[in-house]
């Protein structure tokens, strides 16, 4: 038991539950570090044990993928811990951190029964953060629960299945010959946000508080592409899941007006670039989906910070009631664009480095499409992130909102993470020294040459939409409305005119036909319904007497 | 005294009951409950440990040798769940003090306390009973103190759903006898062991179908099960708190082992499970618990039904174990009786707390409960989510072992079922636990009691066993293991 104590994910539980009677706040940010501290201290292949019922739970195994996971969460953890201390709810914070202990223990657990009892903890203390946003947060809350409660109930079917059929717990590559295992793969597909379960994400994460969007942005979606890398490497089935979920967030987001609705779709959008490295599944790819795990955590939650600061001193969270707050938010604006040079992966930022990984990964396997959509996909992620948001919120015309930076710990989080985006764009090797497999794309070999220049080449496309978009804004905003059109409705016109329409009335009757469920259920479950209301004594006798003929009659024929 | 075990944990509460009707004075009548509550849990523990150590004890009641005397048979099953109900009771009886003097007139406590005991030495007796009719009898004792039970309640309602109760129970009762009779005529024994041994050379035919028909359903009436359970929401809704949690977590799992022992040790599996129908009624019947049940709880308002509702839906799941009927699914029935029972327990208590302190009944007045009473709302949000089988609670182990057994059995409706099913308790436990924290408190609250120090330790410590035995499942999962393996299935395994 003293072993499971030392256990990073665990303490962070218990440091979790203990918040609420901690009145000083500087002291929560020591909890990130001592679980480092222990994280630290363990070598890789450590390994705790427990004893649960007739099985051994393996609390804690260790190896670089689950490390580098671990230690992603508590930078993050870290940095989120201390642009919140002026959040006053003590429930969001309480279980942001038994959200997130929970996190790295289904990260560093290695077999399937801890992982899936740390997986439905998260769930739990992540609707907690949800609702503690505010009153309206209610139905998205309990929408969510259901959808990931959905989600863990499949997943609880897969792994018994998988446990009972294989008799083994460890969790690890999954055998594609078992059928369970494709329970397991729509648990974990639940949470990563795949379809048709994308929208919990921009349903349910905008709802939290300004700080509690950020903590939710970084741990279910990354936890669920890290089991995905563990146990479902090289599926092919996940490329198009992928490919999915990178159009979904990116047509959406580009729809949206709301700020952190629109980096919640860019959420789906990013994990969808992660599936499809994972199902490529080669050592690149698999590189490449852990890396961009890691920079995405950093620079969404960057965006998200930025976001969220503009939120605590505005109010407002629609880009049409936003606008010209680079005047009054100097430092917000400037760490919101490391923000979105990083997620557009913009030379010298962290994105540049972690998301060619995984494009590098297309052309080793020579799939010439998918290096196509990818790459198209990455001039949409400009389009949304890189350019809709810090444009709306910060340009755009002035709407004259009294504003200015937020308090000091706030500004000092973003500038961590923007520093962070910038010294990992600027020094990857440190990043790629801990990657589960050795990167063998270094600069200035042969094979890497080839890759570079694609890259330079869609990096420069990047770089010269940009420059125009620049140019443009500077003088005349109309002409970027022009340009916004032509290049990000053209996708869009198309359904907005055909398929959109279709999907909104499709929407609209599935809509109904929900209201009138639920009329039609309170109708006769409610209280004064049939079946709610108290029954009369012969009704009672009746049915009994009903129950008695049915078994009598069903044992005289049979 | 230790080999009269079996008769004494039936006949201690039973005194009690007596006594206490004769002395008439609240607080010592306490203290002889308690007393009496404590050397039944003395006795029933020693019970369990014979049954271990030397397999199942038969007990001749006043000397007369069974099949003609009465027997009574203690195996590894009866005992454990009557060492379960014994120490629930107790605790709830140590609860009962402080929140009867608040919800009952003063001249009917002692009565409350006899009921109270007389219920538990029933229900102890049909759990150790080896006879058909001697079943009856504690089934109508414990009944009868359950009509009065539920009748005191200041709810003037409590007396129309006694009389609801009354008359249903009976006509279950009657069913019940009715279906004792014809294994009589057929076997021409009342001795449970003599019968199942009899029925063995009998062959299948249409009368000791018919009798399987009258003792499921009567007995069903008693466990509540859909659509047979209308009587119990307004019953658990309108009882005293004490009341309420000691029938939820007593009274109708002690049905549902009655109707498993039928099912397994008297008719036999070979008998009951011969042809699909009985398999086919009963997982249908647990399935339409499950969501109608639960369905029926969404709407509801007032707090007490709303967990009766829910208690109706986990019958459900408890049935659904005995129709899977194989080895993974009989543990789940097994120790999901033992958890839900404590569970409700937990709810009930924490519901009478808030019953005691501010008179809450419908749960929008629990807004903002977190901050006013935050022991009472952590104990509420823990057990709730036990109801849910979040995992690291002890709802968790039942539904690892139902789903278990229903993918052993290949019944992947059932398995569906079980995952759709706990999404519709989280919908009215999460709006409860969002009431609880996320909303402020209802302006112009009635002025609060102080709730006194024993109830609150009772409820947290159920509360606490909620999640303890989630984690260590050796008190549960490993006995209920035990007691499926050495005694329901024994000859099949």
């Amino acid at each position: 038991m003293t072993s499971s104590l030392l256990h990073p994910g665990i303490i962070l539980i218990l440091f979790g539950l203990f918040i609420p009677l901690i009145k000083n706040r500087l002291i929560v940010l020591l909890f990130p570090i001592a679980s480092f501290i222990i994280l630290f201290s363990l070598d890789n292949g450590t390994v705790i044990k427990l004893d649960y019922g007739n099985y051994e739970l393996i609390l804690l195994s260790i190896d670089k993928l689950s490390r580098l996971f671990s230690y992603i969460f508590l930078l993050i953890l870290f940095a989120t811990a201390i642009f919140s201390i002026n959040q006053d709810s003590k429930s969001e914070i309480s279980s942001a951190f038994v959200y997130v202990g929970s996190s790295i223990s289904v990260v560093l657990s290695g077999d399937l029964i801890t992982l899936f009892i740390f997986w439905e903890i998260m769930a739990i203390t992540s609707t907690i953060v949800i609702w503690s946003g505010s009153k309206q947060s209610y139905y998205p809350g309990i929408r969510y629960l259901a959808v990931h409660l959905l989600g863990g109930s499949i997943l609880l079917i897969g792994i018994i299945g998988y446990v009972n059929t294989t008799g083994t717990l460890a969790f690890g590559l999954m055998s594609p010959d078992n059928i369970f295992s494709y329970f397991v793969l729509a648990g974990f597909l639940i949470n990563a946000g795949a379809p048709p379960f994308s929208s919990w994400i921009p349903d349910a994460y905008p709802s939290a508080s300004w700080s509690g969007t950020v903590f939710l942005s970084a741990f279910t979606t990354k936890t669920a592409v890290y089991v995905l890398i563990v146990g479902y490497a090289g599926y092919q089935f996940l490329i198009y899941v992928g490919i999915f979920m990178i159009f979904y967030g990116i047509i959406f987001a580009i729809l949206e007006n709301d700020m952190r609705r629109i980096l919640s779709y860019s959420i789906v959008n990013q994990v969808g670039f992660m599936i499809v490295a994972v199902g490529i599944g080669t050592e690149i790819a698999i590189n490449g989906a852990s890396s961009h795990a890691f920079t995405h955590i950093i620079y969404k939650a960057l965006l998200l910070m930025s976001a969220g600061s503009v939120f605590y001193i505005t109010g407002r969270t629609k880009c049409t009631d936003l606008g010209g707050l680079y005047k009054t938010m100097p430092l917000t604006m400037i760490c919101g664009i490391i923000g979105a040079l990083s997620i557009s992966a913009f030379p010298l930022t962290s994105g540049f480095i972690s998301k060619s990984l995984t494009v590098q990964a297309t052309v080793y396997e020579e799939l010439k499409i998918l290096w196509l959509l990818l790459t198209m996909a990455s001039a949409g992620v400009f389009l949304h992130a890189g350019i809709k948001f810090p444009w709306f919120v910060f340009f755009q015309k002035d709407a004259k909102i009294k504003a200015e930076d937020p308090p000091k710990n706030m500004r000092l989080a973003m500038i961590l993470l923007s520093a962070l985006c910038i010294l990992i764009g600027v020094f990857p090797g440190a990043l790629y020294s801990i990657l589960p497999y050795d990167v063998k794309y270094l600069p200035y070999t042969l094979d890497h040459v080839s890759s570079q220049l694609q890259l330079l080449m869609f990096s420069g496309l990047a770089f010269f939409i940009l420059l125009k978009y620049l140019k443009r804004t500077l003088t005349i905003t109309l002409d970027f409305d022009w340009f916004w059109r032509k290049f990000g409705v053209l996708v869009v016109n198309l359904f907005d005119t055909y398929l959109l329409k279709k999907i909104q009335t499709l929407i609209q009757s599935i809509d109904n036909l929900g209201t009138q469920t639920i009329r039609s259920l309170h109708k006769h479950s409610g209280p004064s319904g049939m079946l709610g209301r108290s029954w009369s004594t012969g009704n009672m006798a009746l049915w009994t007497a009903i129950l008695l003929g049915l078994f009598l009659l069903f044992y005289l024929f049979a | 005294m230790n080999e009269h075990a079996p008769a004494l944990v039936v006949m201690l509460p039973i005194i009690g009951a007596v006594l206490i009707m004769l002395i008439r004075h609240n607080n010592l009548n306490w203290g002889i409950a308690l007393l009496s509550g404590i050397s039944t849990i003395y006795y029933s523990i020693i019970l369990y440990l014979n049954a271990r150590s030397v397999g199942t004890i038969s007990y001749a009641m006043g000397g007369w040798e069974p099949p003609v005397g009465i027997e009574y048979r203690i195996d590894e099953f009866n005992s454990l769940l009557i060492a379960l109900i014994a120490i629930v009771s107790f605790l709830i009886l140590v609860y009962a003090k402080s929140s009867l003097n608040i919800e009952l007139k003063k001249n009917k406590i002692s009565t409350f306390y006899s009921m109270y005991l007389l219920c538990l030495g029933g229900l102890i007796g049909i759990l150790s009973t080896g006879d058909a009719f001697n079943a009856f009898v504690f089934l109508e004792i414990s009944s009868l103190a359950t009509y009065v039970i539920i009748s005191m309640g200041n709810d003037r309602r409590g007396l129309l759903a006694a009389y609801q109760y009354l008359i249903i129970g009976t006509i279950g009762a009657t069913l019940y006898v009715i279906g004792v009779g014809l294994i009589f005529i057929i076997t021409g024994s009342l001795n449970l062991y003599d019968i199942s041994l009899k029925l063995a050379d009998i062959e299948l035919y249409r009368p000791l179908l018919a009798s399987l028909a009258f003792i499921t359903v009567g007995i069903a009436l008693k466990i509540a099960l859909f659509p047979l359970h209308a009587w119990l929401p307004n019953a658990y809704a309108f009882a005293p708190s004490v009341g309420t949690a000691f029938l939820a977590s007593t009274a109708t799992k002690v049905a549902i082992y009655l109707l498993i022992k039928y099912l397994y040790l008297v008719y036999g599996f070979d008998l009951v499970y011969s042809n699909q129908i009985f398999i086919f009624v009963v997982l249908s019947l647990s399935i339409i618990a499950m969501f109608g049940a639960s369905m029926i709880a969404i709407f509801q308002r007032n707090l007490k039904k709303l967990f009766a509702y829910s208690s109706v839906a986990q019958i459900g799941y408890i049935t659904l174990g005995i129709g899977i009927a194989n080895y993974s699914g009989l543990i789940g029935s097994t120790v999901h009786i033992i958890n839900h029972s404590i569970i409700k327990a937990a709810i009930f208590l924490a519901i009478g707390c808030l019953v005691f302190s501010s008179k809450i009944v419908n749960i929008d007045q629990l807004a903002g409960l977190g901050k006013r009473m935050p022991m009472v709302a952590v104990c509420i949000t823990v057990s709730s989510l036990s109801l849910i089988g979040v995992p690291g609670t002890v709802g968790f182990i039942s539904k690892w072992y139902l789903v278990l057994g229903s993918l052993e059995q290949g019944l992947w409706i059932v398995v569906f079922a079980l995952a759709v099913s706990s999404i519709l308790a989280l919908i009215y436990v999460g709006r409860i636990i969002e009431l609880i924290w996320f909303h402020t408190p209802v302006g112009g609250m009635v002025s609060q009691n102080k709730i006194p120090f024993e109830m609150i330790a009772v409820t947290v410590l159920m509360t606490i066993a909620t999640i303890y035995f989630g984690i260590d499942t050796r008190l549960t999962g490993d006995l209920a293991k035990i007691a499926v393996e050495n005694v329901l299935l024994g000859e099949q395994l």
